[in-house]
């Protein structure tokens, strides 16, 4: 079949009358980094819940590695690693004596215990902490220390729920790099974060989440191309001789799909990057080009515009 | 829906790891130190006053425990008192402190059942308390060996023993007791101050309040009344209400076990019996089985109030 490693279907839980998480489908792929957006309440944290079985499954299936986290919670969570939002950890024990905690409840052996917890802590950049209390350690640590505990699992997945909330850029940025690693090795990253840049950062494919639904499912240039039509502005400044119609030559590029004029300035909307063939345009209609730049689709521009629209449709269903 | 793996797969390591706190926590340290202390006390009263007085008892050993110091109560009716201190002071937190550290969905994120977590620190509360009871026999043992210069026969080292046991059950109705607070209540100061409170109630307030309510249930009969007796009605209904109270069943089963000449279990025989009428030693199966309904109850108690966490806590959401 297909290599899924978490699948579900029609997945819904409902607290008493309230629907959290309303009939929603994805899979995520093996090996890739697979991101939950969506703001505060939309479910996100209630559908990683349902994965690792933590929380009861109202309806619907959810398969992660080929188990059902509610009948097999134990094979799941053996292969699984989970970063709650806020994780905690006992802060009268040090790093390595937290982490000896997990690797017993998981079974390692002595011997292999001390190695494992050596080399995700040294992965982390806490290997000189190591024997140092929990109690002492900073945000971006206590993060760390609860991504070193997945790679002490060795886990197959990870799942991180808002991993950078509360790092600083600096931090941010040696996190995602963690994360990044993580795939190079094969791992699985299953994360959810409202830092729409940094989700457009690492994740290959990303699920927009609103009011338990997953209103938009793909990859950052699909969704683009879904939600703004085209995913690309190029803008090109440009006086062209009288007569050689640029705006039309222009319009001709395979990728363009729209182009307003504002003096010497063309805005295309375009599918790709359309930059080379835009130039070779000018040039051809011998025209003087004097600035030639792109906005890639921002995983921002999307989110703000798929809102914008909703709102602007509810409006009008509100007026009518 | 019949789950895969142990149920208490990790039982072993949750056990560990909560005995390793409890012996390095400064709570628990302090609430031994003052047990220690209460029991060295009242043995050293109680050995003054057995070398002042009953040189010949056969019993020896097994008045250490229950002989009465004024004004401190005996040995025995300390233990009643205190264990439910040093119980709730075990667990009045277990739970809550799991989800107050935010430690509760990463350590369910390992491959354990829930039954793991609470059967562990049930049972590392249990082993404490053990230990903690172990250390004072052998106080109260040794201190009668140097200290009065008679070894025990066989039949009192047992039936001490048996008392260990039943102080042990006794134990776990409070420390039952206090981890369900513990996971009711995610505040840790109310759980503290609840189970304080019903331990004060069943302390000073409930006996009294049994002989109240019995009155009006049973009132006297007016025949009674006039030949200055008690009413036997009244008695056994306010006897049935007093031993709702854990420490009355405690208190009952010791008598029994401490006091080989008790022949039944009734507030008649509980005033004469306190050393005061020395009849014809039963032995100790005889005692036993006058305990039996008393031990029973305890066992039960501590059940039930588990039971009742456990349903608890497996409905309850993980998340802080
Ligand atoms: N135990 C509960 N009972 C009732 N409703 C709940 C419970 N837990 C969560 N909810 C509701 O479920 C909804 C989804 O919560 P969830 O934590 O999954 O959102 P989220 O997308 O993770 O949000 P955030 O970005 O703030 O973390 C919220 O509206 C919340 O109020
Ligand atoms: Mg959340």
């Amino acid at each position: 079949m297909t290599d899924n490693v978490i699948t579900a279907h029609g997945l819904t839980k409902r607290y008493r009358r309230a629907t959290v998480v309303d009939d929603i489908n994805f899979d995520v792929a093996k090996g890739e980094i697979f991101g939950l957006l969506g703001p505060n309440g939309a479910g996100k944290t209630t559908t990683i819940l349902m994965l690792l079985g933590l929380t009861e499954v109202t309806s619907g299936e959810v398969r992660v590695l080929g188990h059902n986290p509610v009948r097999e919670p134990l094979a799941v969570k053996r292969r699984v690693g989970y970063l709650p939002d806020s994780v905690g950890f006992y802060d009268y024990l040090t790093a390595a004596e937290n982490l000896a905690y997990t690797a017993r409840l998981m079974g390692f052996p002595a011997a292999e215990r001390e190695r494992r917890i050596m080399s995700a802590l040294e992965r982390v950049k806490l290997a000189d902490v190591a024997n140092k209390r929990v109690r002492t350690f900073s945000r971006g640590m206590r993060q760390r220390l609860g991504l070193a505990e997945i790679v002490m699992k060795g886990a197959e997945i990870a799942i991180l729920d808002e991993p950078t909330s509360g790092l600083d850029p600096q931090a941010t940025v040696d996190f995602l790099g963690l994360i990044e690693q993580l795939k190079h090795e094969g791992v699985t990253v299953l994360l959810s974060s409202h830092l729409l840049d940094q989700v457009q950062r690492v994740c290959d494919r990303v699920a927009l989440f609103q009011a338990g639904r997953i209103v938009l499912l793909g990859s950052v240039p699909q969704l683009a191309k879904e939600v703004l039509g085209a995913g690309f502005i190029v803008e090109v400044d440009a006086v062209a001789p009288p007569g050689a119609d640029l705006e039309a030559r222009l319009l001709a590029v395979p990728g363009v799909t729209a182009v307003q004029r504002s003096g010497d300035r063309y805005r295309l909307n375009a599918t790709r990057d359309v930059r080379p063939d835009a130039a070779r345009a000018v040039v051809a209609a011998d025209g003087a080009l004097s600035r030639l730049s792109v906005d890639a689709p921002s995983l921002e521009a999307i989110y703000t515009r798929y809102f914008q629209r909703k709102d602007q449709s509810e409006g009008v269903r509100d007026a009518a | 829906m019949r789950r895969e793996g142990s149920a208490f797969q990790g039982l072993g390591t949750v056990v560990l790891k909560e005995l390793s706190d409890q012996m390095s926590s400064i709570r628990i340290f302090v609430l031994e130190l003052l047990v220690v202390a209460l029991a060295v006390v009242s043995v050293a009263l109680a050995i003054r006053q057995l070398g002042l007085t009953t040189a010949e008892d056969p019993f020896l050993l097994l008045r250490l425990f229950t002989v009465d110091n004024p004004p401190l109560p005996s040995f025995a009716g300390m233990l009643g008192f205190l264990i439910p201190l040093v119980a709730i002071g075990l667990g009045f937190d277990a739970i809550s402190s799991e989800h107050n550290r935010r430690t509760l969905s990463r350590v369910l994120a390992q491959p354990i059942y829930r039954d793991a977590l609470l059967m562990g620190k049930f049972l590392a509360g249990m082993a404490t308390l053990g230990i903690m009871l172990l250390a004072m026999w052998l106080l109260v043992v040794g201190a009668g060996l140097f200290m009065l210069g008679v070894p025990p026969n066989g039949d009192e080292i047992l039936r001490s023993l048996v008392f260990l046991l039943i102080a042990l059950c006794y134990c776990g109705v409070w420390l039952a007791f206090a981890m369900l607070l513990s996971i009711v209540f995610r505040s840790a100061a109310t759980a503290a101050l609840i189970a304080l409170g019903v331990w004060l109630f069943f302390v000073f307030i409930w006996p009294s309040l049994a002989s109240v309510l019995a009155q009006v249930i049973s009132p006297p009969d007016v025949r009674y009344v006039l030949l200055g007796l008690p009413t036997p009605g009244t008695i056994e209904m306010q006897q049935t209400l007093a031993r709702f109270s854990p420490n009355q069943l405690f208190a009952e089963a010791v008598l029994a076990i401490l006091s080989p000449s008790t022949r039944a279990l009734g507030p008649i025989y509980l005033e004469q019996l306190q050393g005061a009428v020395m009849g014809t030693a039963l032995p100790l199966q005889q005692s036993l089985l006058i305990a039996w309904p008393q031990i029973v109850g305890l066992i039960a108690s501590t059940i039930v109030l588990f039971v009742a966490g456990y349903v608890v806590f497996q409905r309850q959401e993980v998340r802080a």
